[in-house]
Parts: C-alpha cells; structure tokens; sequence
C-alpha cells in the first residue's frame, strides 16, 4: 500500500474537513430558507430533507397539471373512511347548515365561518388529479375557495411559517407550508364535478392540495391554526402522518 | 414491493383505480381492504418505512450514480472499458462470444480482465439506458415534480404508464444484478471483489 502517501493523506484530510465544513453551512442555509421539513430526525431525516428542500426550491411557484373536462374520471373513487363520528352525523343530518370553519393562531381576526359565507366568497374550480400514496388516480372537477382568499381575511402574522389543518374526524391533521397554503391550487373544497363535493370525497369540506399525495389533502375540515412552528402540535413532526410512519411532505 | 402490495394493480395511461380496468394485477393479497384481491385477508401496512427507505435510497443511488457518471466520462474509464471495439460489434464477434458462453468457454489471461462485447453492451444499457429510466419514470410519479416539469409524464404518456413502466425496469434491474452476482461467482467471487474494490488485480492469486 505505497501509494497513500503523506501528501496524498494530507489532502484526503483537507478535503473531508471541506465537506465537513460544507455541510454545515449548507444545513444552516437551508434552515434560514425554510428548507427543513419538521420531521427532519430520525433514520429517513435525510431523505425527506432533501426531497423537501429540492422540490420546494423547483415547485414553488409552479402548478399542477390541469386536465380536460373529458379527462374526468367517470367515477371518482372515495377511498375507505374510519366509521363517521356521531357529531358528523348530527352535523350531515342537519344538512351541514351548522358546520363550521374556525381559523386562529397567528391572524389578526380569528374567525369562524360556515359553508354558506365560504361559498358566498368567490369561487374556483380546477380539473387535477388525485394521486394516492398507493399507487391509484382519478382526476376530477373541484370547486372551493383559495385557501389564500380566508388567510387574508383573517390576516396572517409577518412570521407565520405554516398552516395546520383539523378534521371533525379524530387523529386526522396535517400540515403545510406557506408556499403551499398561499398556493392558487390550494382549495377549501366543497364541489366536485358539478355538485356538492361528496361525503365519501371529503365533503362538506376538504383541504384539496393537487402537488400533494392525496393523504395530505384531509376530509372534513374545522379548524385551521397559523403557526411559526410544529413543535406545539402532536409529537412536534408535523402531522399526524410522520407519527404514523409516513413523510410529512408528499410531493413525490 | 413492499410499496406494490398496497396496490397491486397496473395500468396505462393518466388514471387508474379499482373502479378502472387494470392493464394486469399480480395475484398476492393487499394491505389495502379497498383492493379486491379475492384473498379474504388484508395484509400489515408497511408503506411508511418503505416508502422513507425508498426515496433515501434513490437520493443515494442519484448521487453515487453522478459521481460514478462523471468519473466515468473524465477518465475515460467508458470510452476505454465499455464503449465496444468496432470489429468486435460485428454480428460475428457477437457471435463468438455468445458460442464460448454456450461451451462454458472462460476466457483467460488478459482477456478474463477485460470485458467482451456482450458485457461492455449489457453495462453501457444499465447505466446509460435502465438507470436514467428508472429515476425518470420515478421523477414522473410525484405530483410536485410533474407540476415544476409537466413534460416528464406527459412523454411517457401519463402517470399510470410512468408507474407500471417503473415497476418493469425494476424487475430488469433486478434481473441484471442477479445475474450479475451469479457470474461475478462463477468468475472467483473473491478476487472479482476484491478488485472491484481496490481496482488492482492480482492475476496470481486468480482462483476459478
């Protein structure tokens, strides 16, 4: 082994501490750049790191493909649901006329706003597919209100960095950030083709995020909270999701 | 797989679902209830973990194929080692080495080092051809990347295409580094790795 001579140790050792070094400012540059997802520990931290911070830095401003209406898939498919709580069923009874949306955290006007006052705002529509984690798609028409249209209503403070969002529906939450809560294609959704969005499709009320694996898009939405961090929410990763074992960014 | 299990059904073209037609399924249970496998159980959900070991994995294998890329073309390492000779490209130098593999022929001496047509052809087709593929069919499957590059799964003609053309460069990929172990065995396991680490043969200690 004559060939790893002093020299060549010499700058094995220089260029290591250089990626050492590297290293360590790019992890403080992409914290500074919000390029750290909260569930960044652990064994796959590294791997949902990098998806987050290379698709946030490509998709920030870009949208997802739009379909057209003859691409419509005939059925949309409803995906299996936990048994419906009774307060869901008091709520669905009463034909939703006492569902309500309370936003808080970091706004200067919390609120609380029932589907009619959503929908009196004006409303979107987009043709984009739904993609499960799972491998299915089905693309359909859905019609709602930007969730950015009830952010300014409600004003958001300067340091918000993310969005959470409740369903009804226990243990059922997740997390977005700015860049994706102020994104044109993010809806409070309550059509789908043409109609009332379905119960089995998330209605009353779904949180639709198309750049986003259909998981992150939650059913039956109550509650939203702005916040400048997830450490106060469940386990602090984010979502319900990264405690169940699965990533809290789904762009991929 | 792992992934596959909780859908094992393909399809062509942008949507799929078990409402749609299937181009094909593979008969193993689900661990999805919504799947109608015909099997009356439902499989444990593993799709978290492998999903997260996944996605690591093809950052490691996008990095190290980079360097591995760029290595290759510098030191002309491609050129020099697997671009094939033109003489040996004709459909009779071809031909010979396919007639020494059916007589078991192992070459030896300097030429056991290097590699034959067939070889040179196989690897150039991994690496410049499945690799590529397989990171663009997988690129072609996310939602967030497709919305920054629409025209990634568009070529290929929508997601489900993306999806089951991913599953079957896979199974080649598979196929090649089974192979590939096997014969890397038969050639002397420990010198072929040895030099493969180190890059320095050892024509003495050859064992096989």
């Amino acid at each position: 082994m004559s060939q790893f001579s002093r020299r060549k140790l010499i700058y094995t050792g220089l260029a290591a501490a250089a990626g050492v070094s590297g290293l360590g400012v790019a992890a403080s540059l992409a914290q500074k750049y919000g390029l750290v997802p909260p569930d960044h520990g652990g064994l796959y931290g590294l791997g949902e790191t990098l998806t987050y911070a290379s698709q946030r830095l490509l998709t920030r401003h870009s949208f997802a493909r739009e379909f057209s209406r003859s691409q419509i898939s005939e059925r949309p498919l409803a995906n299996e649901i936990a048994p419906l709580s009774e307060t869901f069923k008091r709520l669905q009874a009463g034909g939703f006329a006492d569902w309500r949306l309370t936003v808080d955290g970091m706004v200067v006007r919390p609120g609380s706003f029932s589907l009619d006052q959503l929908k009196s705002y004006p409303s979107r529509s987009q043709i984009t597919e739904l993609s499960c984690e799972e491998g299915w798609t089905y693309i359909a028409e859905w019609i709602g209100v930007p969730l950015s249209h009830v952010l300014n209503l409600v004003g958001t403070h300067p340091q918000a960095r993310y969005v959470v969002y409740f369903s009804l529906e226990p243990y059922w939450w997740e997390s977005i950030d700015m860049a994706d809560a102020m994104h044109p294609q993010t809806f409070l959704t309550y059509g789908m083709n043409g109609n009332v969005l379905p119960v089995g499709n998330g209605g009353p009320l779904r949180l639709r995020l198309p750049r986003q694996l259909g998981y992150k898009s939650v059913k039956f939405i109550t509650h939203l909270t702005v916040t400048d961090s997830m450490k106060k929410f469940g386990k602090g990763l984010g979502s319900a999701s990264p405690e169940g074992g699965y990533a809290w960014y789904a762009g991929i | 797989m792992e992934i596959v299990v909780s859908h094992p059904r393909f399809y062509w073209g942008e949507t799929g679902n078990v409402l749609t037609t299937p181009l094909f399924k593979i008969p193993i249970p689900s661990s999805r209830s919504l799947v109608p496998t015909g099997y009356g159980y439902v499989m444990p959900d593993q799709n978290g973990w492998s999903r997260a070991l996944h996605f690591q994995s093809a950052w490691i294998v996008v990095f190290t194929g980079l360097l591995y890329v760029i290595w290759g073309l510098v030191t002309g390492h491609f050129r020099r080692g697997l671009v094939p000779a033109k003489n040996d490209l004709s459909r009779r130098g071809i031909w010979t080495v396919i007639a020494n593999h059916l007589r078991f022929k192992r070459p030896s001496g300097e030429q056991a080092w290097s590699y034959n047509v067939l070889q040179r052809l196989t690897y150039l087709f991994v690496i410049f051809i499945l690799f590529p593929l397989v990171i663009w069919t997988g690129l072609a499957m996310s939602p967030a990347f497709v919305s920054a590059f629409p025209a990634t799964v568009t070529l290929l003609g929508g997601r489900q295409t993306a999806r089951t053309l991913h599953f079957f460069i896979t199974l080649a990929l598979t196929f090649f580094l089974l192979v590939h172990v096997v014969l890397v065995s038969l050639a002397g396991f420990r010198s072929r790795v040895r030099a493969m680490i180190t890059g320095h043969t050892d024509t003495d200690t050859e064992g096989a």
